[in-house]
């Protein structure tokens, strides 16, 4: 694809032409005062998976709440403290940040043709403003404990709350900036710092998709510091913004939370779209079908999901017009999300396909994200939703497009850009082992819970009548599994990284321009910047039908035969 | 009643809704089978080293394949828009001879006002077939009125009053549930609703003490609060006449003109200051830290009935 990929590999007997990143250094200072991007991601994807595990303990200790009827192992307020703890954590700590920071910015610049992002020294502040913040957030949770709710929905959080609610929202306030830092970053990068030859619509769908989650999160972002800082100042200064006995109205709140909290969905989404179709394309050997398509249905979302937050209010007193025309707006704005699943469906059609876990990952993610899409359009007819707002049907709708969808996505890129990150392989039988163990254990655990709101089970709830336990024990059950396909691959990645075999530059014979440079990249990510004469995904020409990767079984080869032809 | 797997439709719109959904589920399971089969038997006909031929697609293909799906889509999208929409469309407003029960929520537990003023706690009696028209009120902070075997649902605001309606259809006893989180015994505001048959429900009904109803509290409130002291037929004080003036329209100093609905009623005892009525002072004092959520509620009763025969004979 470029002058680059015809690079030697160079022996590894002699010194390499280029330290890699990891080179440039191991003591805590080049790690904290790094600029570079991939450095970075690696300080962000260390400091997520610590989140993702202290939310998903939470998320434990409510399950096995839950498994009797009666509120029985924590008391009431501890058990609103933990689901709050839970979905503030994993939402602002995990799941807003997660692709963006880690693989957006080791592998987005890389993707561009890019040695860095635009602004280096931003990126680093981005970090430490994620860290303050969860800090802060952390601090709040454990000196006492938020019982609002991650929605922090007023008069409750402004007027009745005993708790930690102003220290947790500046936590979270305080991380939106770093948020829209990185989403400046990334939005600047793709427009400034592109290869010769990178046209935009030459651009991976990878990057598009950063790309439309970056414009999301530099114009949602500020809505919901706008919410937070209402509560904060009506907790501390008493502004009454909220209060209907001074004139205000609790309303007004979830307008403005939706108007951020809405769009943040698809922050979370969008780029696990974009990292599927990178594996799916690999593994298939095979161009993305419809390129153009993908592209406007990515902006589509990324536009849309700006009109839609009124479908979370439904049932809040909201004028019945008002939930007609947000009604329509749902409904359109899955057309865009059908379109894509059809084209990674027909991207199969006609390819060599090998099922490597990270591929395992993106069919997962395919199936879980069509359930989680389906079950959207019940919510959008307001009847329905009607019924099952804020029941178990709602709370298993969106795990699968957070969890199920997001978090396989993640889990994928973390095994597709593995041995780029690293230059190791991972066991690949443990990896398939717990991507399955995932897609299994997630459907366990959720989709109990679709059956469990239609039946008029109610989310935060701490202890239910008994009608309901066996979906509880259930989906409890499932849990289990769960836990333990996320614990597999911290084990085998982690021993991967001293005993694994040596990758090569492009294990995979993937097309982006990642693959171009060595394994882990150098501190430049290319010694000749590289320039681009193809389409993405550039696996077979444009007119002729896909061929079979070059040479047979890659992840079973040594670094030296991985060199391209 | 409820088993594991099916939920009691016990009233009108229950049935509706099964509908829907049951359209929604069939469809769903055609999508996923759809896409299912295609990964499946893509995967399994082009997996490496399989030795089909593999045909390319041509451009004007691929492109009319796209524009086939993206329209079958829109159409699918905007046909369950039609058909959701019209549903809730056709249950919008209740029929007119509509029972009004008032129902006030307030950490943690649910209170029910009768017409007849009988009060329930946590539990709310219902003929069955009569539509029950609610007026829902909060006193602290968001609740939601939830009976999942009616599908019925409707968040209680406070400072505003919610409405909502059902005809039940199933004589049994039914969850009442608070959807919206409230606070630390959120789990625990529960109550059941317990739909008779039509004679049953006024043998019930006959054997409650019989409390105020609301419409009476408000009358008496009308005159111990003072509200009487200005707007009495007698007053020498110069403040607007109350008869009929619920859904009557008003003209406002600042030149807008409102309908006069409970919102606005509520409000103009609660802040006053905010929708002075054309050619009054704002002399009218603010009720805000004086009357309590309840009381406001009979008030603004008490101001509806005014001008109607149930408000002139006391």
């Amino acid at each position: 694809m470029t002058d680059i990929a015809a690079l030697p590999e160079p022996h590894p007997a002699t010194p390499r032409p280029t330290r890699s990143y990891l080179g440039a250094g191991s003591d805590l200072r080049s790690w904290l005062l790094t600029t570079d991007h991939k450095r970075i991601a690696i300080l962000y994807a260390l400091t997520l998976t610590l989140f993702f595990f202290i939310g998903g303990a939470a998320a434990t200790l409510i399950r096995i709440e839950l498994i009797t009827p009666a509120g029985d192992l924590v008391s009431a307020d501890s058990y609103n403290k933990l689901f709050t703890l839970h979905g503030v954590i994993m939402v602002w700590f995990f799941l807003v940040p997660a692709i963006p920071t880690t693989f957006g910015n080791f592998i987005l610049p890389m993707a561009v043709g890019a040695s860095d992002v635009a602004f280096p020294r931003l990126n680093l502040l981005s970090w430490y403003l994620t860290v303050a913040g969860g800090l802060l957030a952390l601090v709040s949770l454990l000196v006492g404990g938020v019982d609002t709710g991650w929605t922090f929905y007023t008069p409750y959080s402004t007027l009745y709350s005993n708790s930690y609610v102003t220290l947790a929202a500046a936590g979270v306030f305080v991380a939106g900036f770093g948020t829209i830092a990185t989403g400046v970053n990334m939005i600047v990068t793709v427009h400034v710092l592109r290869a010769r030859g990178m046209r935009w619509m030459r651009l991976p769908l990878f990057v598009w998709s950063i790309y439309a989650t970056s414009i999301i999160m530099v114009l949602a972002t500020p809505a919901l510091a706008v919410a937070l800082l209402m509560i904060v100042v009506d907790r501390l200064f008493g502004l009454s913004l909220f209060d209907p006995d001074q004139g205000g109205d609790p309303i007004i709140f979830q307008h403005v939370f939706w108007f951020y909290s809405h769009p943040a969905v698809y922050i979370m989404i969008l780029p696990g779209m974009g990292v599927v179709t990178e594996i799916i394309t690999c593994f298939a050997r095979r161009r993305v079908f419809g390129y153009e398509a993908m592209v406007f249905a990515i902006l589509g979302i990324a536009i849309f999901s700006f009109f839609v937050w009124g479908h979370h209010m439904f049932v809040s007193g909201q004028s019945a017009w008002a939930s007609l025309v947000f009604s329509i707006l749902s409904f359109v704005v899955a057309v865009p999300s059908a379109i894509k699943v059809f084209n990674w469906s027909a991207t199969l059609y006609g390819g060599h396909i090998t099922f490597e876990a990270s591929m395992l990952y993106a069919l997962g993610f395919l199936g879980l994200f069509t359930l989680g899409g389906l079950t959207g359009l019940f919510l959008a007819s307001i009847p329905i939703d009607v019924h099952v707002h804020d029941t178990y049907f709602v709370v298993a709708h969106f795990h699968y497009i957070m969890v199920g969808a997001m978090v396989t996505a993640f889990f994928g890129g973390l095994h597709f850009w593995w041995p780029k990150v690293t230059g190791r392989h991972y066991s690949e039988p443990w990896a398939r082992l717990a991507a399955i163990l995932m897609f299994v254990g997630f459907n366990f655990t959720f989709f109990p819970q679709f059956i469990l709101g239609y039946l008029g089970m109610p989310r935060r709830y701490h202890s239910y009548p008994p009608e309901f336990q066996i979906w509880h024990v259930l989906s409890s059950a499932g849990a289990v599994i769960l836990a333990l396909a996320y614990l597999v691959p911290l084990v085998y990645l982690t021993l991967s990284l001293r005993y694994g075999r040596r990758a090569g530059d492009n294990p995979w014979h993937a097309s982006g321009l990642e693959w171009a440079t060595t394994s882990p990249p150098p501190r430049d990510n290319f010694v000749i910047p590289p320039t681009v004469d193809t389409d993405p995904y550039a696996y077979h020409a444009a007119h002729e039908e896909p061929s079979e990767r070059d040479e047979s079984g890659g992840d079973h080869q040594s670094s030296r035969k991985d060199e391209m032809p | 009643m409820n088993s594991i797997l099916s939920l009691a439709q016990a009233s009108e719109n229950a049935r509706s809704f099964d509908t829907l959904l049951l359209v929604l589920v069939l469809f769903s399971l055609a999508i996923v089978t759809l896409v299912g089969t295609l990964v499946l038997v893509f995967s399994i006909r082009y997996r490496k080293g399989s030795k089909v031929t593999r045909h390319r697609v041509p451009r004007l293909l691929s492109h009319q394949i796209e524009w086939g799906w993206t329209s079958a889509t829109v159409f699918v999208a905007l046909f369950f828009f039609w058909g959701a929409a019209s549903i809730m469309v056709r249950q919008l407003d209740p029929p007119p001879d509509a029972m009004e029960i008032h129902v006030e929520a307030k950490q943690w537990m649910w209170k029910a006002r009768h017409p007849n003023g009988t009060r329930e706690i946590n539990a709310l009696h219902v003929p069955m077939g009569q539509p029950v028209k609610l007026y829902l009120d909060s006193q602290d902070v968001i609740h939601s009125f939830f009976v999942p075997a009616f599908r019925l649902k409707q968040d209680v605001v406070p400072g505003r009053t919610a409405t909502t309606w059902f005809t039940a259809t199933e004589p049994g006893t039914y969850h009442l549930f608070c959807a919206e989180f409230c606070g630390t015994s959120h789990s625990q505001m529960t109550g059941e609703i317990v739909v008779m048959e039509p004679e049953d429900f006024s043998a019930w009904l006959a054997n409650r003490p019989e409390g105020d109803t609301l419409v009476a509290e408000g009358r008496k409130l009308f005159t111990t609060a003072g509200c009487s002291g200005c707007h009495a037929e007698g007053s020498d004080v110069h403040a607007p006449d109350l008869n009929g003036v619920a859904g009557r329209r008003v003209a406002l100093a600042d030149g807008r003109v409102v309908t006069a609905d409970d919102a606005y009623l509520r409000d103009s005892i609660l802040l006053p200051a905010r929708d002075v009525v054309a050619g009054y002072a704002p002399i009218m004092p603010d009720f805000g830290g004086i009357l309590e959520t309840g009381e406001v509620t009979a008030l603004v009763a008490y101001l509806r009935s005014l001008g109607t025969q149930e408000g002139e004979t006391p």
